[in-house]
């Protein structure tokens, strides 16, 4: 392997005493297997005491943001008072949702993000409809109903308990 | 099989059979003082753990304003973003200590006579800015400790004559360190120094695979036919890669079981905590100036201290020029002494520092 001139080759395995070579169906033997073995195993430990800190140290934002997300229940202080026929933006966990006070009185909370590519939607006056401006979809006012255009699904309602003085809307 | 075609496919569109002859033939002298060829790979290592820990912590840290706070939460807050930045303390520890264990084997090897004298300069250089990288890094955190080191340190390109001053507001930005003093050593930090630092490395490396390793004067007696040598590959990357893991289970070690403290935030207004004191690097010229302050009170003994300071540099930067001789003659042996004296007073001055201040 080494022509060089002046080379003396200390091997990295030292033991000189003979081996006894038991070789398996491929002609590889079983030391040089379990050494192979040994020097994986060694490599994976390292790259996981290594690579999990580093995944945790990254991922620490995600998993605060997860805890936000995860809240079950709003309370939106004077929003009792919001006007027959429209709506305003409100943040649900880490989404931003819609509470709509409907002509019949009726009030609706859903979640404002388009199920189709995730843009925020919005509550159109006009039409009672909700649309999405990023690809034109269209849903129920109500039931959030996916009513035309690309979104594949409804989007989720939350329920709503009007008092004075304040609108509690809660994950269903 | 699958395997070996993977390898001639890319063999064959990347030539790495060239490199792996290239490496094979490539030879490392193996003798008695061998064990100091690992101290430049040791320093390589430091500096590739700080540069992956520093992109990790660039991911939380805000300069200006906020930085304390977001090295708090960094220390505090974020999932082991305490083993992260006491990683990165602990990797640059490690990395000033491998350098000067390097430059002076390199100094008692005799490894920058010619024609390795671009080697000597460069890693000198790199030293340089790799002190600068800790003196910047050092006001980072922005906590009382930190803005004192920099207040204190920033006195050093202050007492230059003439264009001190200067120099030392535009460090500074400003006649006070305060967090424009922060946003631009973070810019020094992590963009400024890199760009010096590693073309320079690179520049260094080549100039170690140009030259190959240096014998040391006692290993240059032995005739050209009894020298042993050992293969770079995979023999002598081999044992590099043992000391690579030795160091780094070494940092490990250090940054679990001593993670690096923050303090108080810090207050331009607060007076200096006591028994404060620089880093260990930095503590043989701390201790120098403050003797010659003793010494020779009022200007004169930072003048002097300094001006010590100086011609010493200079003349341990010029060395190659001065020990140019195969053979160790007069000048050898001069130059030898004067590496004892050197690394003697280093050592005296930095152990007279810490029994000072403890």
């Amino acid at each position: 392997m080494s022509d060089a001139v002046n080379t003396e080759t200390i091997p990295l395995n030292v033991n000189t005493e003979p081996v006894e070579v038991e070789n398996d169906e491929h002609g590889v033997s079983r030391r040089e297997l379990v050494m192979k073995g040994v020097i994986g195993g060694v490599c994976l430990a390292y790259t996981a005491a290594v690579g999990y800190p580093v995944y945790r140290y990254l991922n620490s934002p995600v998993e605060k943001a997860a805890s936000v997300a995860a809240v079950k229940e709003v309370t939106l202080d004077g929003a009792d008072t919001l006007p027959i026929g429209t709506a305003m933006v409100f943040k649900f966990g880490t989404h931003p949702a819609l509470l709509i006070h409907h002509d019949d009185g009726s009030w609706v909370a859903l979640d404002a993000v388009c199920t189709h590519l995730g843009c925020t939607v919005q509550y159109d006056k006009g039409q009672k409809k909700i649309t999405c401006a990023c690809h034109g979809g269209v849903f129920d006012a109500k039931t959030g109903k996916n009513i035309a255009g690309p979104p594949p699904k409804p989007l989720p309602v939350y329920a709503v308990k009007v008092e004075k003085g304040k609108v509690q809307v809660t994950r269903a | 099989m699958a395997k070996s075609r993977t390898i001639e496919y890319l063999n064959e569109r990347l030539g790495m059979d060239q490199w792996i002859a290239f490496a094979k033939k490539k030879t490392v002298p193996a003798h008695r003082h061998s064990f100091w060829y690992y101290w430049g790979g040791i320093s390589m290592l430091g500096f590739l753990v700080q540069v992956v820990t520093g992109v990790l912590l660039l991911i939380y840290y805000k300069p200006g304003p906020e930085a304390y706070e977001s090295v708090r939460q960094i220390t505090y807050d974020i999932h082991f973003g305490w083993l992260i930045r006491s990683a990165h303390n602990w990797s640059a520890n490690l990395f000033i200590f491998a350098v000067f264990v390097h430059m002076f084997s390199v100094y008692f090897m005799k490894a920058y006579k010619k024609p390795r004298e671009f080697g000597w300069w460069s890693g000198m250089l790199l030293l340089f800015i790799g002190l600068m990288f800790g003196f910047s890094g050092y006001l980072l955190p922005m906590d009382d400790l930190a803005f004192f080191a920099t207040k204190v340190g920033l006195e050093i390109p202050n007492s230059v004559p003439v264009v001190g001053p200067t120099i030392a507001n535009l460090l500074r930005g400003g006649l006070e360190v305060t967090e424009l003093t922060v946003q631009r050593f973070f810019a020094l930090h992590a963009v400024v120094l890199p760009l010096l630092f590693i073309p320079l490395l690179m520049f260094h490396l080549y100039l170690v695979q140009q030259h190959g390793n240096a014998l040391p004067p006692s290993e240059e007696e032995v005739p050209v036919e009894k020298r042993k040598t050992i293969p770079f590959f995979p023999n002598f990357l081999a044992k590099d890669l043992a000391m690579w893991l030795i160091a780094l289970n070494a940092i490990a070690l250090m940054s679990s079981m001593f993670p690096w403290q923050l303090g108080t935030q810090a207050d331009p207004l607060a007076p200096a905590p006591k028994g404060i004191h620089p880093e260990w690097y930095f503590m043989s010229s701390f201790q120098v100036l403050k003797v010659m302050g003793n010494l020779f009170p009022g200007v004169a003994g930072e003048v002097i201290g300094m001006g010590i300071f100086t011609l010493g540099l200079i003349l341990w930067f010029f060395i190659p020029f001065y020990d140019t001789q195969k053979a160790s003659g007069r000048r050898g042996r001069l130059a030898h002494y004067f590496g004892l004296f050197a690394l003697g007073i280093i050592v005296l001055t930095t152990a007279w520092g810490f029994l000072a201040v403890s």
